[in-house]
């Protein structure tokens, strides 16, 4: 793709120059004026070196959570289902080809097809080429017991088809679940359940030993205390964490904590792995496109302070400045998401702490707006119910922004808002997906990485639907 | 002259009255309810008095203007006669036939009588009003809701909020049905003899043509002019222009001035009858209007007399009816259900929670009422069947589709509620703005959220709190008068699975329950009808 691109240049080059009445200088000239702000050098990623096994990891990696589908009314395909295997073969290539070598997947991501579609994907080039991160997603309490987990941990070779997992995680270890007796645990006893007292871990370390694993570590999210233990268990000995995922980005530095009271600060998290030499494997850099969409005000700041960056790029600059990280997964959708962010790391331009202030100036007025902190990664989804969560919030959050949430009807811009807030809602989540529809079940709830009391969230706007559809 | 003052005002009445029956906004309630008003039936049916007096006033001084200029119907034949394609632009194409007694009023009886008795579909298949809406509704509406969805479309992408996408739903197939041919019938008249059903079937217009026939202003010969060239009988779409005899049947002339203008000799005019008019036909003339003005001021009260009797017979067979049809519907609803379950429990056997995708949604299916629900304002089932004429108004303006059209063979066209796609919202009174027959009477909000159309009935079977054993409040949460409160299903576990259960002395049927339950297709709380409606 991008050789297309650059050989269009490079012809349209051609034809200016010839025009031109000093053909040589003129050529040459033209050319640098062609140069688009994307096309990047192949060999010029950033590169981090894995302390443990000596691996050379692409500061960008591929998250393989958001993958791109095929247009609605497409005909599904009967071995991947809605997602387009096609224009997922070709990022992949265009990644590889531009030195991206870690991909992030997980047996539960994309209804369960990730894994399938990153396979076909990655069977199509060497080996030895790149780097395969899986998850052990045993969210299920049917699947806590041993041999149930091992046989999730064997399907995902069979779907990866390969038969050893580069990089494999214990999926969000934190996050708290109900037993089979019905009964909900906190973060900590889930992760004890679903991950230490069935052996689950022991068992991955002898699969290391065996060779099928190279590196085993766990992402976190939710119980501070499942963080502190599983660190405890590596400082004792009993466990070597060869690197550790953490959601880190400059809104979630200082004010994860301020937003939702039970997470931590991503300062405090990537600290306790620095001092520990774990090696830290960044999600979330960009908030599930929070990041890079933000309000006008926001917007106009960034682009004075850097009018050629985009805004998104602020964010991956911020996430990839830390020695201690070792790559920077973002789950790139589009192409044109895919090649933005190879520029922005070929090579990375560290933050400077000048920039690092002003963007934690900028991470206090985000956090000023009140948005629901969804970062549409789709853990509560499907709802039983057929509500589409992450629609509804994210409408609620684009209204936010575009200041389309009027509070009081005598205001002169009330009428116009408030059609863009309703008519908007109409557009971005069918009626029967909306908010109105949640019945207070709860069953999303444990599942949101974010700590997002979905249910309340739920109906505060619903409540705040009725209120404006009233005051009409 | 006549002619185009004739042709602009009928044209920016028709279009006003389509607008009206077509738009989903309530922009058009505001600048064309008036002219639904302004329809005789309606308002003879709504006892606005002061509305039929300036209609037959107007009818007794000038003819039958309304029937060419006011009557949405009369200007849809003519624009149906004008579809034909014509050799000759200047010389008409129909003839004079004589007034076809035996069959216009035999029809205006039976049109009153089916009015006293209450066959309310009777009455909405001959309305010519009720007619029009019906068509424009069922087959307008569609292709404007379409165009304006596309518009929508658009719209969206650039971002703009100017245009907003709405459902496009037939609201009743067998409505839709006698919409299409209603036209059909009408379509086939009018191109063969312009004017036919208003001339012949149309109870309105047979009404008006007894006052007509006295008109002070009507069409006259001048014999002295007349060189019985018969192109005014060609061009006169009512066909009661008998140019040998030189006379014009006033109680069928509509005054579309089309004679007058086709006529070359300056034989025919507009004016006072007395000079034309032969001395002895003058006489009988008068003493027959005086004759028919009498019975007509009286008949108002008497339909409303007769029909008391009427509905009363009505309202104590539907009692019967109701009580002995309520079990069937019940069991046949738990029947469903208990099927509804049996395939939700198959789905169960899943595998474990993938991430992303959205869950299925049935359609809902309404449940079988025991009593039909009427809207806020229609006052009782009686009042709105004596009432309406069936003339979709309501209908096309609900903009939560609620109403639709009734299918019961009594009731045909007339509006009941049901709530599958949506409910009948607080803020909104538009049925009871534009009724323009009282049928649904004008309700202020406040009165409307305290009057009880219905009542809510729980289905335990269905409940999802008992069935799938989630927590779950979402009708309570949602009622607007909070008439359901959560409560412990087993009375003596306080902690265990709560179920919703109706205050009926405080609940409005309003449907916000019905529609919202998350057990489908049949929801495990559901509306049913009061057929005299309480306010609390």
């Amino acid at each position: 793709m991008n050789k297309e691109i650059s050989r269009r240049n490079f012809l349209k080059c051609l034809a200016g120059g010839t025009a031109a009445v000093a053909p040589g200088a003129a050529f040459l000239a033209s050319c640098k004026q062609g140069e688009t702000h994307t096309s990047t050098d192949e060999t010029a990623m950033t590169m981090r070196t894995n302390p443990n096994t000596g691996d050379v990891v692409s500061l960008l990696g591929y998250g393989m959570m958001r993958l791109p589908m095929l247009p609605e009314g497409m005909p599904e395909d009967p071995q991947t289902g809605p997602f387009d295997q096609e224009m997922i073969n070709r990022q992949v290539d265009y990644a590889l080809a531009h030195g991206v070598n870690y991909f992030d997947t997980a047996p539960v991501y994309c209804r369960g097809l990730s894994e399938r579609c990153t396979g076909i994907a990655l069977k199509r080039h060497p080996r030895e080429t790149y780097y395969i991160a899986t998850k052990l997603s045993n969210f299920d309490s049917r699947v806590w017991p041993l041999e149930e987990s091992q046989k999730m941990f064997e399907n995902s070779l069979h779907e990866l088809q390969t038969d050893y997992i580069d990089y494999l995680l214990l999926h969000s270890t934190g996050n708290g679940g109900r037993d089979q007796d019905g009964k909900d645990l906190n973060g900590l006893d889930c992760c004890r359940a679903r991950f230490l007292d069935n052996g689950l871990t022991d068992w991955l370390f002898e699969q290391k030993k065996a060779g099928r694993i190279r590196n085993v570590g766990f992402s976190w999210h939710g119980d501070y205390r499942a963080f502190e233990l599983l660190l405890q268990l590596h400082d004792e000995g009993r466990y070597h964490w060869d690197f550790c995922q953490i959601e880190l980005n400059y809104l979630d530095w200082f004010y994860a904590n301020e937003i939702n009271g039970t997470n931590v600060d991503a300062v405090i998290l990537y600290g306790e792995l620095e001092k520990r030499g774990i090696p830290a494997v960044i999600m979330e850099p960009l908030l599930g496109g929070r990041l890079a969409n933000v309000n006008d005000d926001i917007a106009s700041q960034l682009k004075h302070r850097d009018p050629e960056a985009s805004i998104a790029s602020w964010a991956f600059r911020f996430a990839g400045t830390p020695e201690g990280v070792l790559t920077v997964l973002s789950g790139m959708t589009f192409m044109e998401h895919l090649r933005e962010n190879v520029a922005t790391y070929s090579p990375l331009r560290p933050v400077t702490p000048e920039e690092h202030d002003f963007l934690m100036a900028i991470a206090e007025q985000i956090f000023g707006q009140k948005e629901i902190p969804c970062t549409a990664c789709q853990y509560c989804m499907p709802c039983p119910y057929g509500l589409d969560i992450p629609s509804i919030f994210a409408h609620y959050n684009k209204c936010l922004r575009e200041g389309n949430t009027p509070q009081s009807s005598g205001s002169p811009t009330y009428r116009r808002q408030r059609r863009a807030f309703l008519v908007g809602y109409d557009r971005s989540v069918p009626r029967l997906r909306q908010a109105s529809h949640c019945i207070g079940c709860g069953q999303c709830a444990p599942h949101c990485p974010q700590q997002i009391d979905i249910p309340r969230e739920l109906r505060r706007i619903d409540d705040y639907v009725e209120k404006l559809k009233r005051e009409g | 002259m006549l002619r185009r003052i004739r042709i602009c005002l009928a044209i920016v009445v028709v279009l006003l009255l389509t607008w009206l029956f077509i738009d989903f906004s309530g922009i058009a309630a505001q600048y064309a309810g008036w002219l639904a008003k302004l329809q005789l039936l309606p308002a003879l049916l709504a006892l606005n008095f002061v509305v039929v007096a300036v209609l037959l006033l107007l009818t007794l001084v000038c003819g039958r203007i309304y029937c060419s200029v006011i009557c949405p119907l009369g200007i849809l034949q003519d624009l149906l006669s004008r579809l034909r394609p014509r050799k000759n632009k200047k010389v008409g194409r129909y003839t004079y036939s004589p007034e076809v007694r035996w069959l216009r009023y035999p029809v205006l009886l039976l049109f009153i009588v089916a009015m006293v008795a209450g066959v309310g579909s009777f009455v909405a298949l001959l309305a010519p009003y009720s007619s029009f809406g019906r068509i424009a509704a069922n087959l307008l509406k569609p292709v404007y809701v379409g165009i304006n969805n596309i518009f929508a479309g658009v719209a969206e992408h650039y971002g703009s909020y100017a245009f907003y996408s709405v459902d496009n739903v037939i609201p009743s197939w067998p409505t839709f049905v006698v919409a299409v041919l209603s036209l059909i019938v009408l379509a086939v008249l009018a191109w063969i003899g312009g004017r036919t059903y208003c001339n012949t079937l149309c109870p309105v217009g047979t009404f008006l043509g007894l006052f007509s026939r006295f008109s002070l202003f009507r069409v006259r010969f001048d014999e002295q002019k007349c060189r019985s060239c018969s192109r005014c009988s060609k061009a006169c779409k009512a066909s009661c222009i008998d140019f040998k005899r030189h006379t014009v049947d006033a109680s069928r002339c509509v005054v579309c001035g089309n004679c007058i203008e086709a006529c070359e000799f300056g034989a025919l005019s507009y004016g006072r009858t007395v000079t034309a008019s032969p001395a002895s036909s003058a006489h009988d003339g008068s003493g027959a209007g005086a004759e028919a003005t009498v019975p007509s001021l009286v008949r108002p009260d008497e339909t409303l007399d007769s029909s008391k009797t009427g509905k009363a017979r009505a309202e104590s067979s539907s009692a019967t009816e109701s009580s002995s049809v309520a079990e069937p519907s019940r069991r046949s609803f738990l029947l469903s259900s208990l099927s509804v379950l049996a395939t939700a429990a198959l789905a169960q056997e899943t595998k474990i929670k993938m991430d992303g995708g959205l869950a299925d949604i049935e359609n809902k299916v309404a449940p079988e009422r025991a009593t039909p629900l009427t809207p806020p304002g229609s006052l009782s089932a009686r009042h709105l069947a004596s009432h309406c004429t069936g003339c979709q108004l309501c209908v096309a303006q609900c903009p939560n589709h609620v109403l639709r059209p009734s299918s019961g063979l009594l009731t045909l066209m007339q509006p009941v509620m049901s709530f599958e796609r949506g409910y009948c919202r607080p803020e909104c009174n538009r049925c009871s703005e534009v009724c323009p027959t009282g049928a649904i009477r004008p309700i202020g909000l406040d009165e409307k959220s305290s009057t009880q159309v219905g009542h809510a009935v729980w289905l335990k079977k269905n409940c999802v709190a008992v069935t799938d054993g989630v927590a779950c409040d979402n009708c309570s949460r949602h009622c607007p008068v909070g008439a359901i409160e959560m409560v412990p299903l087993d009375p003596a576990d306080e902690h265990g699975t709560r179920v919703p259960a109706v205050n009926e002395s405080k609940c409005i049927g309003c449907g916000a329950c019905e529609n919202l339950c998350p057990a489908r297709p049949f929801s495990a709380i559901y509306v049913e009808g009061h057929e005299v409606h309480r306010t609390n």
